[in-house]
């Protein structure tokens, strides 16, 4: 064979590798190139070092925002691939039934997500918002601008209402994909409900299980335009998660250079996470137990 | 186990059927005797997986009874009827062991852990997965996922009858052929009523002692291997049992002689008394070539010739009509212009496609004749 044959082959990918450059590499590589310097104007810089990445990482702000993001991003999962499966189970199958509730399911995941913290702050209002003044006529005092408490219910409610849909969509596209058969054979063995759950539904749904864990986990890990808009991080900094933190510094203080270093923080965290998520999800239910 | 009586059974999907062709299932009356392995032979499509699925309780017949023992179960739910069904495709619990596997049915209805090891350890023995008890039951080839699923069946001592539903469709040719001796041998040992769908003859006629050859939702014959090839009660089971299936031949019958146009054949036997236009039918096998002439023979023009290696299936023309011969390979391959001889004894009579001369049974000829 012939070497020239076999490297053709590299000419094929050629233009991949140049999209992929032009749209990652290139830009994180810039990011990088920030990072490690001290930035005044267009033609001013210093290099620093890792100065920024030191910085950052004692910086208190920044582990505020990451155990606020933390705690926002466990919840998420917590409650909304739970309750994704739930929903998913009860859905109906199939005819008419099916669907109408797969359209209204998917209905808040087709609104722009700047209007939908709009449409929360409204909600939510004390004065006029449906639920907030219902909340408040039932003598809870309930404001998402004044406590902490209700900010981070507010947010957790509309992020639960926004994102559940997608972890429904991808686990009713589980359940359907299911053949009879595995259901036949439970009836047949006499299995309960809950077995059937556990030994059939359950397994049979964890690779889209395990694409929803990845995805909600990292969309609510930089998770920025419906707090920005509902609460503004705030009250305080209450509502502060990690991408509002850095938009504050990068475009409210200028400050180009720690904002870099941050944000590959950022990312490496991100990767991190997604990466043992990953690991573990591929290992369950697939070692030999003896 | 168990008796199945199928008592004016009857199904179809539709809510509301109109006609006879709206049922997937027309009315039917059978009795399958206890400790039988029967099998369901039949077209796709022909009904045979909706007879199936309503034994086992699965789908519930719009019209009739199913009876186990002579006490009726159709309304029971198929947990309630002890009943074992092992489907298409292997079904298996992923995420437990080969043992747990096969202790899952056992566990659901609450038996004692010791009954439920005694048993589970008897089933792994007797399908040979002593080896794999303990491996994670996913990780394992199709055939021993499917010796699983058929392992779960038969874990419960008193099942009434296990079903089989085209099991061995995705297992490798050779295991096909082990397996269906383990079904046959623990079908000897057990006495299990055991019914087989299939749309495979060979699997059909090599598995059960009585055949149920279906087709379009009404069954066509139930009878022994022997008996859907020599004596086919309809022309479907002609046509469709044997490889080729059978010949047909529009024909005149009058003395107990076939008037087939331009030639005459002597069927003799039961047959003087039918008068009238019939259909002959006769299995490749029963003819036979000869270079030369003999008594009784027709000239045929022989088209075209396909040796199968253990045998040659020769196609021949005879006045417009074209016939399949089946030859052992041994035999010479026939000239060009050869004489077709038909034996009597094998030709067999039909009208309206049902078998109406030589070979009908005794009870059913008197009845006939009345």
């Amino acid at each position: 064979m012939n070497k020239w044959e076999d490297n053709k082959a590299w000419l094929m990918v050629i233009p991949v590798f140049l999209v992929v450059a032009v749209s990652a590499i290139v830009p994180l590589m810039t990011v990088v190139n920030y990072s490690l310097q001290d930035i005044f104007g267009p033609d001013q810089r210093v290099f620093v070092g890792v100065e920024w990445y030191k910085d950052a990482l004692t910086d208190p702000r920044l582990h505020d925002a990451l155990k606020r993001q933390l705690l926002f991003s466990s919840l998420v999962l917590l409650i909304e691939i739970p309750l994704g499966i739930l929903i998913a189970l009860m859905m109906p199958k199939k005819g008419w039934g099916a669907s109408l509730s797969l359209v209204l399911v998917a209905l808040p995941l087709l609104i722009p997500w700047n209007v939908i913290g709009t449409i929360w702050i409204i909600f939510m209002r004390p004065d006029i918002g449906l639920l907030g003044a219902a909340v408040n006529g039932l003598g809870i005092p309930f404001d998402h601008t004044a406590s902490p408490f209700a900010a981070w219910v507010t947010v957790m409610l509309m992020e639960v209402w926004h994102w559940t849909p997608l972890v429904v969509l991808l686990a009713y596209a589980g359940l359907q994909a299911i053949p009879e058969a595995y259901f036949q054979a439970a009836r047949i063995d006499g299995a309960s409900v809950w077995s059937t759950f556990r030994y059939i539904q359950l397994p049979k749904m964890r690779g889209v299980l395990t694409i929803a864990v990845l995805l909600r986990f990292m969309d609510s890990f930089l998770i920025y335009a419906e707090p920005f808009v509902l609460t503004g991080g705030g009250p305080g900094n209450s509502t502060t998660f990690l991408s509002i933190y850095l938009v504050k510094l990068a475009v409210g203080q200028f400050d180009l250079g720690p904002a870099a270093a941050f944000s590959i923080i950022y990312f490496l965290i991100v990767l991190l996470f997604c990466w043992l998520f990953y690991q573990a999800l591929l290992k369950v239910g697939t070692g030999d137990k003896s | 186990m168990a008796r199945i009586d199928l008592k004016e059974l009857a199904h179809s999907y539709l809510s509301k059927p109109a006609g006879e062709t709206d049922y997937a299932l027309r009315k039917m009356d059978h009795v399958w005797e206890d400790g039988n392995a029967y099998a369901l032979l039949g077209p796709s499509g022909c009904g045979k997986t909706t007879l199936l699925n309503i034994i086992s309780g699965l789908l519930q017949p719009s019209e009739g009874q199913v009876l186990f023992d002579g006490k009726d179960v159709t309304a029971l739910l198929p947990q309630e009827r002890n009943i074992a069904q092992v489907f298409q495709f292997p079904v298996i619990y992923d995420t437990m062991s080969v043992y747990d596997n096969l202790a899952f049915p056992l566990r659901n209805r609450k038996l004692p852990a010791a009954d439920i090891d005694m048993r589970v350890k008897e089933v792994a023995d007797m399908l040979e997965l002593n080896d794999v008890l303990h491996k994670r039951a996913a990780n394992l080839s199709a055939d021993a996922k499917q010796k699983i699923s058929l392992g779960r069946g038969l874990v419960r001592s008193d099942v009434a009858a296990i079903l089989f539903d085209e099991p061995l469709t995705v297992i490798d040719p050779h295991l096909k052929l082990l397996l269906r001796r383990k079904l046959k041998q623990i079908h000897a040992r057990f006495k299990l009523t055991m019914v087989y769908v299939t749309h495979d003859q060979l699997e059909a006629l090599t598995f059960a002692d009585q055949v149920v050859v279906m087709n379009e939702g009404q069954v066509m014959q139930i009878g022994t291997p022997q008996d859907l090839f020599e004596n086919p009660q309809h022309t479907f089971v002609g046509y469709f049992i044997g490889s080729p299936g059978m010949n047909f031949l529009p024909c005149r019958m009058q003395n107990g002689i076939a008037d087939i146009g331009n030639h005459e054949i002597l069927v003799g036997n039961d047959t003087e008394t039918l008068d009238g236009n019939f259909m002959l039918g006769i299995r490749p096998e029963f003819l036979k070539l000869h270079p030369q002439a003999v008594q009784g023979s027709l000239p045929v023009a022989v088209k075209a010739v396909e040796d199968l290696g253990n045998c040659k299936i020769v196609t021949v023309q005879l006045a417009e009509k074209t016939l399949k011969v089946k030859l052992s390979e041994e035999q010479e391959l026939p000239a060009e212009r050869s004489f077709l001889e038909f034996q009597s004894q094998w030709i067999r009579i039909y009208a309206d496609e049902k078998l109406v001369g030589n070979g009908v049974k005794k009870q059913a000829r008197l009845e006939l004749e009345k």
